[in-house]
């Protein structure tokens, strides 16, 4: 172990430089996000993943979010356990029928102020499975969305420029 | 001596292919639920059909594969389950979506329908839903037994299920698994589908095990119109299966210790696992190599560029995984956490056919790459490692021992990579035709069975993930251990949610 842990001193970090805000994510939220949300937020927000009937796509990319590449915490973002911790919700998949209403009481015990992000391109319209007799759709037909970002699954990259986006605006 | 030789049969499905499938009547039905029974062969899948179901039976030695169909005269057949308990959850399955009973199954209880859908049977007879029921857990009852609802939504970072624990103080009694929150309808997506959009859908089904997915959809496709996949594709099929098993298995491995709260092993294999990710970028366009792979070849030829970056990245595995393993040996604190718990015994895993890491690490090898075998395997040497111990400790050795072995194969394919095509087109049959097909995953074998209508379409296709053999065996595992060892168990199965759900 000392082996390893030394080796992780001496190379210095692997984390890359963050890419840029996503500018299409910008002009989306602006609407969005009032200016006493931020003031009460500071620079940091608290996330909470929902996986509303996705491939599992969606989550490996997030979390590639944490590993020393992307680091997503020296952003001021952390994952959270329970929504009532969190600001922001990020919602991957279509909406199943049956995620439905767990989705909507994630949504609720969320406190105010609150972002929802739809993260991949089936919460953007519910993607490869829209149509289904049991996919209810993208997120935006069962609770409001701040901001969406695409791919299939969107890469941690891809991922980051959108939570950038968000924080600029919100925190 | 073949499997259905001790089977009577009323006729033989001509169109069907690698294997024969037998029509049934009764009799037939029965004496098929024998062998499960003596344990002569195993489950490999069951599904309706319309007015049939399907069983696939795969014999005790590996060798061989056999499909019995029973005609549902009055909507009803004899419940496998009755007899084999491995057949539960598909039996279940199959009423919710085709209105199909299996009469004498001891669970009658809905399975995937959670009652939302608007609807009942979505793949039969579509009937107008009743209201919705609420779910009957098994009741338990003992003195200071308390319950522990856990989901649909998780404290993580993956996918819902429902989970509800029976405890005494910290020991767990029982858990029920309560699945089918990420039921997204993609058999009934699947008919009628081009084989394009059902590739798709295929690669879709599970993300972790999209090229394994889509490599048995191919596979099925090619057997059922007698299509030949040229050899160079083939070859990256199996880079990308092999590419795919290491990041999965890096992942795996890490998250495990990471629920023993070893969160260096974690910092460590994530390193891996994002190099190899990048690594299958480098080479096909897409980290997890989703919609590569389509019946008649491969999408893409690997880039000039990606053959040096697989190298390096294996280089850099073989320069840091051994010191890691060694890590993983020696620490006394996380071996008290994995050894010895969530022990599955191999009895289990034979009566149930589970395969992938929670067969091999109860003594049950069965490696869909071996036998039935698929090109290019065949012309590569590997290991499948098996060990007997059934606990969490050697699910990670598994995973370990399997890591070692798709490097190996990785350098075999790039140094006899073929040259040539990468895809031939698949020409439709005039008439229907149906192919199986069954890749290894990383968590284990996926079955996809499927028929073709004359103008190449897709008329009804099954896709079976590995877990449904081995969620039930979690439940097993978990018995009389403590609740805090239950993310570690869990997360040595890492059975899936979505390829379950469908």
């Amino acid at each position: 172990m000392r082996r390893t842990l030394f080796e992780s001193f001496a190379h210095g970090p692997l984390t890359e430089p963050a890419p840029a805000p996503d500018e299409t994510g910008l002009v989306e939220l602006a609407k969005a996000v009032n200016r006493a949300a931020r003031v009460k937020l500071g620079r940091s927000l608290s996330i909470r993943q929902v996986d509303a009937g996705s491939c599992n796509g969606c989550e490996l990319e997030i979390h590639a979010l944490n590993n020393a590449f992307y680091d997503l915490e020296r952003l001021g973002l952390h994952f959270v356990a329970s929504p009532r911790h969190a600001d922001v919700l990020m919602v991957t998949g279509p909406v199943t029928k049956n995620m439905r209403e767990a989705l909507l009481r994630t949504y609720n015990a969320t406190p105010d102020p609150k972002w929802v992000i739809a993260v991949g391109a089936c919460a953007a319209d519910g993607g490869v499975f829209a149509g289904s007799y049991a996919v209810a759709g993208g997120v935006k037909d069962v609770v409001p969305v701040d901001l969406t970002i695409p791919g299939c699954p969107p890469n941690p990259r891809q991922l980051l420029a959108g939570l950038q986006a968000l924080l600029q605006n919100a925190a | 001596m073949t499997l259905l030789d001790s089977i009577i049969q009323r006729e033989t499905a001509k169109q069907h292919r690698p294997w024969p499938r037998a029509i049934v009547g009764e009799d037939g039905w029965r004496q098929a639920i024998d062998l499960l029974v003596e344990g002569r062969c195993s489950l490999l899948g069951m599904w309706g059909d319309a007015p049939v179901v399907h069983m696939a039976l795969l014999a005790e030695d590996f060798r061989e594969i056999a499909v019995v169909t029973y005609v549902c005269a009055d909507g009803s057949y004899p419940s496998v389950s009755a007899r084999h308990p491995a057949a539960g959850r598909l039996e279940r399955a199959i009423r919710d979506l085709y209105g199909l009973d299996a009469v004498g199954a001891p669970d009658n209880r809905s399975w995937l329908d959670l009652g939302f859908w608007g609807m009942r049977h979505p793949l039969g007879k579509r009937a107008t839903a009743d209201k919705p029921q609420p779910y009957q857990f098994l009741p338990v009852e003992g003195e200071g037994l308390h319950q522990i609802p856990v989901g649909p939504v998780h404290a993580g970072i993956i996918e819902p299920g429902h989970f509800r624990f029976t405890a005494n103080g910290e020991h767990v009694v029982r858990l029920e698994q309560r699945l089918g929150y990420v039921h997204k309808g993609i058999e009934s997506l699947m008919e009628g589908a081009p084989l394009e959009r059902a590739a798709q859908l295929a690669s879709h089904t599970s993300g972790d095990s999209t090229v394994a997915y889509a490599f048995a959809f191919a596979q099925a496709v090619e057997v059922a119109t007698q299509a030949t996949v040229p050899p160079r594709a083939t070859y990256l099929r199996a880079l990308m299966a092999e590419l795919e098993r290491l990041a999965n298995h890096f992942g795996d491995i890490g998250a495990i210790c990471n629920d023993a709260a070893f969160a260096l092993m974690h910092a460590q294999t994530s390193i891996l696992r994002e190099g190899t990710l990048r690594a299958a970028e480098a080479c096909f366009g897409h980290r997890l190599m989703m919609d590569e792979i389509v019946p008649g070849g491969v999408v893409r030829d690997i880039a000039e560029t990606g053959v040096g970056q697989v190298q390096a990245l294996l280089a850099k595995i073989r320069s840091t995984f051994p010191r890691l393993v060694e890590l993983y040996d020696n620490t006394a604190s996380l071996q008290d956490r994995t050894v010895t718990t969530g022990i599955v015994k191999p009895e289990y895993v034979r009566q149930f056919g589970a395969g992938g890491y929670v067969g091999r690490a109860s003594g049950r090898g069965f490696d869909a790459r071996r036998m039935p075998g698929c090109a290019p395997y065949g012309q590569l040497t590997f290991d499948v490692p098996v060990l007997d111990a059934g606990d969490v400790n050697a699910r990670v050795w598994i995973r370990i021992r399997e890591v070692e072995q798709s490097m190996a194969l990785i350098d075999q394919i790039l140094n006899h990579l073929p040259a040539g095509k990468i895809y031939t087109p698949v020409k439709p049959k005039a008439k229907a035709c149906e192919g199986l097909g069954l890749a290894e995953a990383f968590r284990g074998d996926v079955l996809v069975w499927l028929r073709l209508d004359g103008k190449g379409r897709v008329e009804r296709c099954h896709l079976r993930d590995p877990s449904w053999f081995q969620w039930p065996l979690l439940e097993v595992a978990i018995k009389d251990n403590i609740v805090a060892d239950f993310p570690l168990c869990n997360k040595s199965f890492n059975c899936s949610y979505s390829g379950h759900d469908l």
